[in-house]
């Protein structure tokens, strides 16, 4: 017996395979070609697919200049020659030059934030589930769905030939703060770099606006019968609530960098004021205000950690729930912390402005809506504690990722309320506390619910399962890696150690840090390894991983479970299955789970 | 050759890896689902507390190793607030933190799957979650409080008596102004920067063009680059501006920190507690230096964009306040009326005379390697 016998040992393919020609032959009546099922596909589970194939080239790439920066950060006086070999005149003699250490540490926040954990995380996981989890055969746009995907596709590829030019990518730090960004004369990155950098963000709100708008419209008009708003998993909750986040404040983003663009281009002076630039002299402009831009940024920015955050929220929530074999905890406080979080992700955007001469009047509200955030957020946390309280909890990959999840978000929840009180934050605002803070909170926990989709709707997305055991290492590779990387940095910021640092050892107040620098390099390095070991496994098991061979592997009640194990455009075969409970339906009455479309029993109690 | 054998060395773990992951998959299927599915769950919950015991003792770990490399006593008396707020904001979370992560970990091990306990279906519980909506929500308040008082404190006016200093911020240095024995700041203006005689725009002159008539008060402004001198004990008030971009005025030892931006003065301040002599011996550190770190990107100089605060005694302030001679008679010496009596200004920070020192102190090494 070979070991692809071995592995399909018990599995009955012809099923699999006559359901998958089913579904074909119900609504296909034509024949995909492979540009219209691989390329210009316009199945949002394939769009689910290419957003996340490029999420993860992309989450590559964004790490990989971590691990290079961090190498800076570990070992400013050691020369390492394969850089040179790898970045040339970026890193002569072996040692990265600090032209192009922040474009590194610029582009990898942009990248993370924007490509990784919006594009990767909603344009995945909104495209797959919507459809499988509301009970419709796609989206409401299938044509607007696919270029959503390509604008991001765009963004990725201007972002990308950015790294070609002469005078480098942008280099002013992912949120771009004008005059730096505005005026080429300050820094070599605000050349060109810059018009790239902005042409592929608008490109990216275009796509993003795209498929907010689409999700919207899906989860709105296209639920099946008896699909009530309540009955929603929490998936598509919080999906709904990310779009309408998008919808609304990337747009303001959009008009803050075209306000940018005139004064980059076109002689305004909406950021510019009173500026005389070392070699070029005293700039014409007057009267603008860089805080401006700061508004507009953040009016954004602010929402967009939650546009991070939510879905991750969503999915954790599901995976929990199923792995526990026990009904998520207060699923109306769950919704209305989600909504109440969306409201308040706009009224809390000046708390990143509260030492750049914002009204300290002004600032104070912020400070009062900001640690209101909290109260949701405490919410959501006591009420996944108490779905784990008393369950019969399955350590999936996925689950331990939901587990992972929420242990990091306490942590680095908890932390904002240090930063969200204005009179801490004059201390540490920019500092690696910061750092530390948001990382933990957005960047790992937005990877751990990024981590724990992948994992569980992997065998929907593809009929295989991944390898448990790899699945298992790298989790807690990167579970342990990711607490020894960023929590040690809260002490470098509370001694004041400012963030976008090249280089330390100069200051006297900073450099006793550098063998706390050396080892959180060591480490970072590690974990970057475990993403390759993630990498190695994603793609192994799409094609030789263990077949899936019952319609619902995890037992779980949603509706994507219905569906053929291979579902072809369309999605179910005959008619679209009618719904007649919520989705958390475990472990009650002595039945281990409940789907959906069980109809509601002769004197059973509804939740 | 080390290279090749480092990713050979690491290929090879890859693959062990890859191996042993294939052959347990095969061992899971042979075995049965539901029994593997008990090992793994075994492993998992037994690595929960593991990793929950583990990770409470790397907190100690970790706190006993890089407390001492801390801050120390704040250097200000505004400070001290900071301290006690940070200390109450520790105390607060630090017991959220401790109850919530030990709950998670311990359920996740105390309730993984087992044939003899069936869950428990709990939908809801109203009382459970008013508490923790209203408790966070009232503890929560008492911080903002704490922190909106101290926030005004911090914010608001400085007291009379501050000595008051200009700090402007360009790439990459900063440049310091008191306004001389008028104690008046006389207009500036960008139009007039001349980096190596008028670094900040000082207005001394009549312009018909830019519209501008000469300010007196301008020409006994003394101005200084990388260095400021301020007085133990004594408020200081800076204000705050930039040349170029957007910068920060970082002070970690004071516990505070604020925006230069360019065409919107800010302002902060706050009162010194210890002469730099003095906080040599407090941290034992014969190198101490109050820095002034640069907070806000502002180019690719961002990290050596270094100034030094001196902290001196009122007695030390003024014999060095004595020895400065006003910014316009260094850029114009034959309108210098004591230039005899003073062919020795003492020049107790800077060898260069400020105006030529466009070069950032403190970091030269680095600065080089920019150009």
């Amino acid at each position: 017996m070979s070991n692809e016998q071995t592995i399909h040992a018990g599995t009955s393919p012809a099923i699999a395979h006559d359901l998958h020609h089913d579904a074909h032959d119900e609504h296909h009546h034509h024949h995909d070609t492979f540009i219209t099922k691989y390329i210009f596909s316009q199945d949002h589970k394939m769009i689910a697919k290419q957003f996340l194939v490029t999420g993860i080239i992309w989450a590559v790439l964004g790490g990989l200049m971590s691990v290079l920066f961090r190498i800076q950060l570990g070992y400013p006086d050691q020369s390492f020659p394969f850089l040179e070999t790898l970045l040339g005149k970026w890193a002569k003699g072996g040692h990265i030059t600090a032209e192009a250490y922040y474009p590194l540490v610029t582009i990898h926040g942009t990248v993370m934030v924007f490509f990784v954990l919006t594009g990767g995380l909603s344009g995945t996981f909104a495209n797959f589930l919507i459809p499988l989890q509301v009970g419709a055969r796609d989206m409401a746009s299938p044509f607007m769905n696919m270029l959503s995907y390509w604008f991001f596709f765009a963004a990725g590829i201007v972002m990308l030939s950015s790294f070609f030019l002469e005078t480098g990518p942008f280099s002013g730090g992912w949120t771009a703060y004008p005059p730096l960004s505005a005026l080429g004369s300050t820094s070599p990155g605000s050349q060109r770099g810059m018009d790239l950098w902005i042409i592929s963000l608008a490109l990216f709100v275009i796509s993003s606006l795209l498929g907010g708008l689409n999700y919207i419209a899906t989860i709105l008009n296209m639920r099946t019968k008896g699909m009530s708003m309540t009955r929603l998993p929490l998936t598509i909750w919080a999906l709904f609530f990310t779009a309408v986040l998008g919808v609304l404040s990337f747009p303001v983003l959009l008009s803050g960098f075209i306000l940018l663009i005139f004064d980059r281009n076109f002689g305004t002076s909406f950021y510019l004021s009173d500026i005389y630039v070392n070699g070029v002299g005293a700039l014409p402009n007057e009267g603008g205000s860089p805080i401006l831009y700061q508004h507009l940024f953040w009016f954004l920015g602010h929402p967009e950690v939650y546009i991070i955050i939510l879905p991750a929220m969503g999915l954790v929530s599901e995976v929990m729930s199923v792995n526990a074999r026990k009904p998520i905890f207060g699923y109306m406080a769950m919704v209305g912390s989600l909504f109440a979080i969306a409201i308040l992700a706009f009224l809390v955007w000046a708390h990143h402005m509260f030492v750049s001469g914002l009204n300290p009047f002004l600032g104070s509200f912020f400070v009062l809506l900001t640690l209101l955030i909290a109260v949701p957020s405490a919410i959501k946390v006591f009420n996944w504690l108490t779905t784990l309280w008393r369950g019969s909890i399955r350590f999936t990959p996925g689950m331990l990722y939901a587990i992972g999840f929420v242990s990091m978000f306490i942590s680095g929840g908890l932390t904002g309320v240090f930063l969200g009180n204005s009179a801490l934050d004059i201390h540490l605002h920019d500092t690696y506390f910061i750092i530390a803070h948001f990382h933990i909170v957005m960047g790992v926990a937005g990877m751990f619910g990024m981590f724990t989709g992948i994992y569980h709707w992997f065998p929907k997305m593809y009929g295989r399962f991944m390898n448990n055991t790899m699945g298992y290492i790298h989790f807690w590779v990167t579970f342990v890696g990711a607490y020894l990387i960023f929590w040690p940095m809260h002490y470098e910021g509370l001694a004041g150690m400012p963030r976008r640092y090249y280089d330390y050892t100069n200051w006297e107040s900073f450099k006793m840090f550098g063998g706390l620098n050396v080892f959180i390099t060591i480490v970072s390095v590690i974990v970057f390894a475990a993403q390759i070991l993630f990498i190695i496994n994603f793609f192994y098991s799409m094609y030789k991983g263990r077949k899936v061979t019952s319609q619902n592997p995890w037992g779980s009640n949603t509706l994507e479970w219905t569906t053929p194990i291979n579902p072809g455009h369309g999605n179910w075969v005959g008619e679209i299955p009618e719904v007649h409970r919520w989705a958390y339906d475990y472990g009650k009455d002595g039945k281990e789970f409940v789907p959906q479309t069980t109809p509601v029993g002769a004197g059973e109690a509804n939740h | 050759m080390s290279t090749f054998f480092i990713i050979a060395v690491l290929v090879l773990v890859f693959v062990v890896i890859f191996q042993i992951a294939k052959a347990s998959e095969y061992v899971s299927i042979l075995r049965g689902q539901e029994r593997s599915r008990n090992q793994d769950n075994k492993v998992n919950g037994f690595l929960m507390i593991a990793f929950l015991i583990l990770g409470l003792v790397g907190v100690y770990y970790c706190h006993m190793i890089l407390k001492d490399r801390l801050l120390g006593e704040s250097a200000s008396v505004e400070g001290e607030k900071v301290d006690s707020m940070m200390n109450i904001t520790i105390l607060v979370t630090g017991i959220v933190f401790f109850i919530t992560q030990i709950a998670l970990f311990w359920f996740s091990y105390k309730y993984q799957e087992s044939k003899n306990r069936k869950p428990f279906f709990f939908p809801h519980n109203n009382t459970m979650e008013v508490v923790w909506t209203v408790v966070p929500a009232i503890v929560l308040s008492v911080l903002v409080v704490i922190g909106l008082r101290n926030w005004f404190i911090f914010t608001g006016d400085a007291p009379k008596n501050a000595l008051v200093v200009e700090v402007t911020g360009r790439q990459f240095g900063w440049i310091f102004r008191y306004p001389g024995k008028d104690k008046e700041f006389g207009k500036r203006y960008f139009r007039n920067i001349d980096p190596s005689t008028n670094s900040l725009g000082l207005v001394w002159a009549d312009n018909k063009e830019l519209n501008q008539k000469a300010d007196p008060a301008a020409y006994d402004d003394i101005v200084q680059e990388q260095t400021m001198y301020i007085i133990k004990g004594r408020p200081v008030k800076l204000i705050i501006g930039s040349r170029d971009v957007i910068h920060d005025v970082g002070l970690s030892h004071f516990r505070l920190k604020m925006d230069a931006v360019p065409g919107i003065p800010t302002t902060l301040w706050f009162t010194p507690k210890y002469t730099t002599a003095e906080m040599k011996k407090i941290t034992g550190n014969s190198n101490f230096q109050y820095e002034i770190s640069c907070n806000q990107m502002c180019g690719n100089g961002h990290y050596s964009m270094k100034g030094v605060i001196e902290v001196v005694t009122k007695e030390e302030y003024d014999v060095w306040m004595i020895k400065q001679k006003p910014y316009y008679f260094s850029a114009f010496p034959d309108k210098d009326p004591s230039a005899t009596p003073l062919v020795t200004p003492s020049k107790i920070d800077s060898a260069t005379p400020p105006g030529t020192a466009s070069v950032g102190g403190g970091s030269t090494g680095s600065q080089s390697k920019l150009r």
